[in-house]
């Protein structure tokens, strides 16, 4: 696997499904903090878990303005049901074809189990990378890095 | 590792002396269900550990997936503020699996609590910024779900058994035993 992009880089530009008929780009949400949490699968116990954590803690991205994009492997009928199924007030992107193709840009793609790893990038309102963290794969890595991160934006 | 980032005050809910060499955090959701298979666990390890160990309950409601977890905090708080705080929060743990409105009705009339007092309280939201404090507390603190416990300010990521406490906490807190 390659290194994970650090802080200073400019995060790739990418267009990814959100919804079966739906793109979006990274590109289009210039202007505003973005967080990218990249992880290996949808119904995964500690996906699933992380994934329901962010959505707790969305009104406290929010108060720093700031957009969450989730990213897996899944396809976006898989995105879909997972949403559905936990509620999920985010948009869950599908780097699925070709597989994994923005999870290796941002260096952040497991070839082992062919999934993304477990990531996280605060990118500022410039498209920089402010802050990345690629965590152990079992673990939840929460939501304290991120905050972190999007308070030291504003110095 | 994860360090706790708020400090124990008085305004947490304790149980023992926070002077105790052993300060052990609970950060719970009163809907979770490993928070209900815990909670025998916390009274095992408060017997086992007496004096020395002092307990500290602080909320972490998960409302997007339960959504009687903050009325549950709410009826906690309420009760709080009629010194019987510990009771009523027993009493949601042992009712947790059918936890909803008439169960925290019938918890506060059970300990003869004014029960149109607390429907105000539930729908108003009366507690709201002191649970939503612990939350963000928590969160903060690298909270990542629930149960979490911080020994001594550290996050235990062990088992969660009282085999795995009693070890991580007698490990956690080797340097205090080995003074003392």
């Amino acid at each position: 696997m390659s290194k994970i992009l650090a802080s200073g880089s400019i995060a790739p530009d990418f267009t990814l499904y959100v919804t079966p008929d739906q793109k979006i780009s990274l590109g289009e949400l210039k202007g505003k903090p973005i967080i990218l949490a990249f992880y290996p699968a949808d119904w995964s116990p500690v996906c699933s878990d992380q994934m329901s954590f962010y959505n707790e803690v969305l009104p406290e991205f929010r108060k720093h303005h700031a957009d969450l994009l989730g990213i897996s492997v899944d396809g976006p009928w898989c995105h879909n049901a997972f949403a559905k199924s936990n509620n999920i007030h985010f948009p869950l992107l599908s780097d699925f074809q070709p597989k994994g193709s923005v999870s290796k840009k941002y260096g952040v793609y497991n070839e082992k189990i062919g999934a993304s790893e477990r990531a996280l990038f605060v990118i500022d309102k410039n498209g920089v990378i402010a802050w990345s963290y690629l965590s152990p794969i079992s673990q939840n890595p929460g939501a304290d890095g991120i905050l972190d991160a999007l308070e030291k934006l504003k110095c | 590792m994860a360090t706790l980032k708020v400090p124990v005050t008085d305004e947490d809910h304790i149980q023992g002396s926070v002077r105790a060499p052993i300060v052990l955090v609970e950060y719970s959701d009163y809907q979770c269900r490993y928070c209900a298979m815990v909670y025998p666990i916390v009274k095992a390890i408060q017997e086992h550990f007496g004096q020395r160990l002092c307990f500290v309950f602080r909320n972490f409601p998960l409302s997007e997936k339960h959504s009687y977890a903050e009325p549950a905090a709410e009826t906690a708080e309420f009760a709080a503020k009629h010194n019987c705080f510990w009771e009523m929060h027993d009493l949601i743990y042992v009712s947790n699996q059918n936890l909803d409105i008439s169960q925290l009705l019938e918890c506060a009339r059970k300990l003869n609590l004014p029960v149109d007092e607390l429907k105000l309280a539930i729908e108003n939201r009366t507690f709201e910024s002191k649970i939503q404090s612990d939350f963000l507390g928590g969160v903060r603190s690298g909270v990542n779900g629930t149960p979490t416990f911080f020994i001594n300010n550290q996050r235990y990521d062990g088992p969660i058994d009282l085999k795995g406490f009693i070890y991580g906490i007698n490990f956690m807190t080797a340097s205090i035993s080995d003074k003392a």
